[in-house]
């Protein structure tokens, strides 16, 4: 009974030999990730700016990030930036909110132009998010003023009564520490980020800045890098 | 005398542990799933402290259904299985051990850190990187401790549901390791390693995969050896599992992309994770069917035998789940479900119906196995079976009506071509639905409750009697 083949030689093999199951599976198992996210890493379509360079900002030698202005192509965040962004990360923001505007009639008027791929390629990790319990925030920079936004943050519904996104206030008292942002910016940079020397020296001014002040700078920032020029097509 | 003989033979106690702290986990992650569920409806009770916010509850309740409930479940039922399919002990008891405390040890700093806010940002993978590499310690124990019990069976052929087991494992391996890859700065500060889309699609190619691995894949295998035992039945077609093991196995790990439809993601990803999305719908209910199956001639059985009825409740659920699955996959539905609860409804119906009930199923029946006893009431199996079946359903119809209603709302436009409602309205249009899921939590979080009291009951009654035959004994 122990001998008799049920199925084929090769399953009957794999059946009664537990390292043949385990490789079988380790090469089986491997090849749909490999197929989908190899390429992304290699394929000049994958990302808008290898046909449009200017998406991306050209620094000029000497400036820093403070130096860019809005619609200059997607760049490195601030360190203030950075540690808003940061705590958006920690506060789970991206368990409500997207950063990641569709092809859609009605999401362009609603939030604006589509999301490119180059507009996060400094995002480690990305925050596309998967739930709109709120807004999209892609490109939220520049729709409200940084007074709207702290008086939105420690009491959303004094500004919008149906919002049931919770209270931040908590946000006022916690300070930034450019020392520690500094050394996060240089991980980055480990990463690829190019960020400069001067970059990060810079940091060292957004220490005592409030969490609120940096988590307006990183909202006021979203979504102002690229300027779209009308009727022409990112995604080919 | 048989029990006493299988005690020696086999390990159970790590299993009791597991199947314990499981059915512990399972109360507590749906409690904190009923509290954040509240708040979207009720947001006062956020009460305005940090560590009890939803962005912070929220990573905390994935993590404890999937990691504490899931894990434990699956690493009770796998210990359990395993022993009782190749007769042989586990390999290694200390190695066992390590794996219970060390996963235990994970769950309790996920509930300390969570709420603090120190988290990697990245959805069902929040954990920072020392407690990753913790996990992936302890992981590879479980898995390798599993490998080596088979690989000393004393059957000729690895029984199915090891298969399955076994195939998650590998996969989660992978996931975790490339998911979680991080540079750190501070102790408990990362940033992932990619990032973007490249970050987006890993992200999604973990998330799915926990589903498809972590929660279908290891509970397929809890379902090919819980459903014969209970049912006293041989599975129902061989052939069938081995055609739907290979071809899930090959398939699901492609399906990360579907969740990135209409994004910056190149188009020809997510066409690929849709089409193979299509069709695992054949892999899917070839699971399904066999399970289901597997009852012919016995149906009867379901009008007495209430865990029975939870395993194949179950399966009824996997069966819708997994075909709503690859329908929101399809570009036109998704274009209209993403972003939604219609998504959190259809991972719920795959989570409390088919992750939860089979769960409970098995649980309960390791449960007098392992306690060589019957359950303590067999009345309450069944009011838990009722309200974790109502429960569900109140769940997941509220979340595909304000799902639905949420993703036509935003793309409304009245007869002027502008748009017709703001963001806001819509959010107000989902206050009695969100009060309506927190209901459904809640019914289902309370058999939870019963459940516990009931394992607790039949642990005492058989501590009880033990004690009593063995008075009886000496005497």
């Amino acid at each position: 009974m122990a001998d008799q083949i049920h199925s084929t030689k090769l399953q009957d093999k794999v059946e009664r030999n537990v390292f043949v199951m385990f490789l079988m599976l380790a090469v089986l198992l491997s090849v749909g990730g490999l197929v989908e996210i190899v390429p992304l890493f290699f394929l000049d379509d994958t990302m808008e700016h290898n046909k449009r360079p200017e998406i991306v900002w050209q620094r000029q030698a000497g400036q820093t990030v403070a130096d860019w202005k809005a619609g200059e192509g997607v760049r490195p965040y601030t360190a203030l930036e950075l540690a808003g962004r940061d705590v958006y990360i920690r506060e789970g923001c991206y368990t409500c909110h997207s950063q990641m505007i569709r092809p859609f009639r009605d999401e362009k008027e609603r939030y604006g132009h589509y999301s490119l791929a180059s507009e996060s390629m400094y995002d480690h990790p990305f925050q596309w998010g998967s739930k709109r319990t709120g807004p999209d925030l892609a490109r939220v920079g520049g729709k409200y003023s940084d007074e709207w936004h702290a008086q939105h943050l420690r009491a959303p519904r004094s500004v919008v009564p149906e919002s049931v996104m919770p209270n931040y206030p908590w946000l006022d008292n916690n300070k930034v520490d450019g020392s520690r942002m500094a050394k996060r910016m240089r991980a980055l940079k480990a990463l690829g980020v190019p960020y400069t020397e001067d970059d990060i020296t810079a940091a060292s001014a957004a220490t005592g800045k409030t969490e609120m002040q940096a988590m307006i700078a990183y909202l006021q920032v979203l979504g102002t890098m690229v300027k779209f020029e009308e009727g022409v097509d990112y995604r080919e | 005398m048989e029990a006493t003989q299988t005690e020696q033979k086999y390990n159970f106690e790590v299993v009791r542990w597991f199947s314990i702290m499981a059915v512990v986990y399972l109360v507590v992650g749906t409690l904190v799933g009923v509290i954040i569920a509240s708040q979207l409806a009720w947001p006062v009770l956020n009460f305005d402290i940090a560590e009890l916010t939803f962005g912070r509850l929220r990573p905390l309740h994935t993590n404890a259904v999937i990691f504490a409930f899931g894990g434990c479940v699956l690493m009770a039922t796998a210990f359990y299985s395993v022993q009782r399919t190749c007769g042989v002990r586990l390999w290694s008891d200390k190695m066992a051990w390590f794996t219970f405390w060390g996963w235990n040890v994970i769950i309790v700093l996920a509930v300390i850190t969570l709420p603090l806010g120190i988290t990697q940002g990245k959805e069902y993978a929040e954990l920072e990187w020392p407690i990753d590499l913790l996990i992936a310690v302890v992981w590879l124990s479980y898995s390798f401790n599993f490998a080596m019990t088979i690989a000393k069976r004393k059957t000729s052929h690895i029984y199915v549901s090891n298969w399955f087991f076994l195939g998650m494992m590998v996969m989660i391996t992978y996931l975790h390791v490339v998911n979680s890859l991080a540079i750190p700065v501070e102790l408990f500060k990362s940033y992932s390693v990619f990032s973007g889309v490249q970050d987006a699609m890993i992200q999604w190619w973990w998330g799915h995969n926990a589903v498809g691995f972590y929660l279908t894949a290891g509970f397929l295998g809890i379902m090919y050896y819980f459903v014969p035992k209970q049912a006293g039945r041989p599975v129902f077609s061989y052939r069938l599992s081995v055609i739907h093991f290979w071809a899930l196995m090959f398939g699901y790990v492609w399906l990360g992309a579907h969740h990135l439809q209409y994004t910056a993601l190149p188009d020809w990803t997510g066409s690929i994770g849709a089409a193979v999305s299509l069709a695992m719908i054949i892999p899917s209910w070839g699971g399904a069917i066999n399970g289901m199956m597997t009852l012919s001639g016995a149906w009867d059985k379901l009008r007495t035998d209430y865990i029975l009825r939870f395993l194949i409740m179950s399966l009824a659920f996997y069966a819708m789940s997994t075909f709503e699955g690859p329908v929101m996959s399809a570009k036109t539905v998704n274009a209209l479900s993403h972003y939604t609860d219609w998504t959190v409804g259809h991972v719920h119906s795959g989570a409390l119906g088919w992750v939860a009930m089979v769960g409970a199923g098995a649980l309960y029946h390791m449960v007098e196995k392992l306690w060589n006893t019957r359950m303590y009431s067999a009345s309450l199996v069944n009011l838990h079976f009722w309200m974790a079946t109502i429960g569900t359903v109140i769940y997941i119809t509220s979340m595909w009506v304000s799902g639905i209603m949420q993703g036509l709302m935003w793309r409304d436009y009245d007869e002027f071509g502008t748009l017709t409602y703001t963001f806001a309205e819509s959010v107000a249009a989902m206050h009695p639905y969100y009060a309506m899921r927190a209901i459904g939590g809640l019914i289902f979080w309370a058999g939870g409750v019963v459940m516990l009291y009931n394992v607790v009951m039949t642990v005492r009654q058989a501590a009880g009697q033990r004690s009593s035959s063995a008075a009886a004994a000496t005497a």
